[in-house]
């Protein structure tokens, strides 16, 4: 009986584990693959991080921080997911989509080319 | 009148020290676009007019706009209105709830809302239904205001963003409470931002922060008389202005397409966004 009773409370550990990582980032495995090899049309360019960082304090830093730290229950962008897991195009997916479940809400509000800008400036962050 | 644009500049002068927001320069029409979650936006809706053969009007909504959740997000409307040679009188309330049933974006979006209203001698015009048009703003707010309106309205809000447009449209029904039958409206807008990038260098009035658009709304009928006979519609062109850290200013002059409607509307709006407010209240109770 007692070995039963471990080997639920071992399942449902594992599960609940299993759980909580695909929250963490399953919107990664989301993105369709025509999105996730995106192209920024403004990799590259000094004034395209500026005007992101100015979208991002307007919009972004009241959740997730003045330097992208996260705040409370709102992640950091600073982490290894961020700057190296996900490309360009990912971090524009989860932008024009949001992840609405989670609480991130769809920013399609904003231009495409303000988007880009926004990527640009978070992938600034690990420079 | 001239009280008339004495109180709205009064109005605009206070609101405007406080408000921040970015928003579409619609004024009848809904995207499909939600608050922010956490965030609470007060914004302030005011509608110019003169009816024909009536005295001119001004009518005015105050909005608390909550983001419950990404995909919900809830309101509430103080509506009031004066009229000239008439009085200064509180209209009623509403309140309404928008919610999104898809998690992503799509070509077309769409969002259900539902709302409850009790309203009487209302002028604030948030939305043209039925035959509603020009002769029911005629009647004095003394005898009006005794005809207190308990509504149901519900609306599908299709939204679309394609290549810097915004493209929404708004099918209404709205349901008095009473043995009155359901009545049906429409609304529509296309605006876009100026300049689709954003400046390298904080500016207060460049392009982006300008968006323009045109919006068009009006009655169909009724569940016995559905159509465009006796119902009256609005067109205009519509601009609104974000300024940095702050206030987003709305403007729209329309014009009534038919002689049941109303010549001319001029509206104008204010908004403010609290970002994260009960996050603030916290903090400031510490």
């Amino acid at each position: 009986m007692k070995r039963r009773v471990l080997e639920i409370l071992t399942g449902f550990l594992m599960l609940s584990v299993f759980a909580l990582a695909m929250a963490d980032g399953a919107w990664l495995a989301n993105v369709p693959s025509n999105d996730h090899g995106k192209i920024n049309p403004y990799s590259g360019q000094a004034d395209a991080v500026e005007a992101g960082k100015n979208i991002f304090e307007e919009h972004c830093s009241k959740c997730h921080g003045v330097n992208a730290e996260g705040v409370k229950k709102h992640p950091s962008l600073r982490t290894a997911r961020v700057q190296q897991e996900a490309s360009a195009g990912d971090l524009h997916w989860l932008l024009v989509n949001g992840n609405m479940k989670k609480g991130m809400p769809s920013w399609a509000k904003l231009p495409d080319p303000q988007l880009w800008q926004l990527v640009s400036y978070l992938k600034s962050l690990h420079e | 009148m001239k009280r008339i644009v004495t109180i709205s500049i009064v109005v605009a002068a206070f609101t405007s020290g406080i408000a921040l927001a970015q928003e579409r320069p619609y004024f009848v029409t809904y995207s499909h676009e939600m608050e922010e979650p956490g965030n609470l936006e007060i914004e302030s809706f005011n509608v110019v007019g003169k009816p024909k053969g009536g005295n001119r009007f001004l009518g005015s909504n105050l909005e608390f706009e909550y983001g419950a959740t990404a995909w919900w997000t809830s309101e509430l409307y103080l509506d009031g209105q004066i009229t000239a040679d008439e009085s200064t009188i509180f209209t009623g309330f509403r309140w309404e709830n928008r919610i999104r049933p898809l998690m992503r974006e799509h070509w077309i979006n769409p969002v259900f809302y539902v709302e409850y209203e009790n309203t009487s001698a209302d002028k604030a015009l948030r939305e043209v239904v039925g035959h509603d048009g020009n002769d029911d703003l005629l009647e004095p707010n003394r005898d009006a205001r005794s005809d207190v309106e308990r509504e149901m309205e519900l609306k599908l809000i299709l939204g679309s963003n394609y290549h810097g447009w915004n493209i929404s449209e708004n099918f209404i029904g709205e349901k008095n409470l009473t043995a009155e039958p359901w009545e049906f409206g429409y609304a529509w807008a296309i605006s876009r931002p100026l300049k689709l990038a954003a400046s390298a260098h904080r500016c207060t009035f460049c392009a982006e922060r300008w968006q323009a658009g045109v919006e068009m709304y009006g009655g169909l009928g009724d569940w016995h008389s559905f159509g465009l006979n006796q119902t009256s519609h609005y067109f205009g062109p519509t601009v609104n202005w974000s300024a940095p850290g702050g206030t987003t200013i709305s403007f729209s002059p329309q014009f009534g397409l038919n002689d049941y409607s109303i010549g001319h509307l001029y509206r104008f709006g204010i908004s403010y966004e609290i970002e994260q407010v009960f996050g603030r209240l916290r903090r400031s109770g510490q």
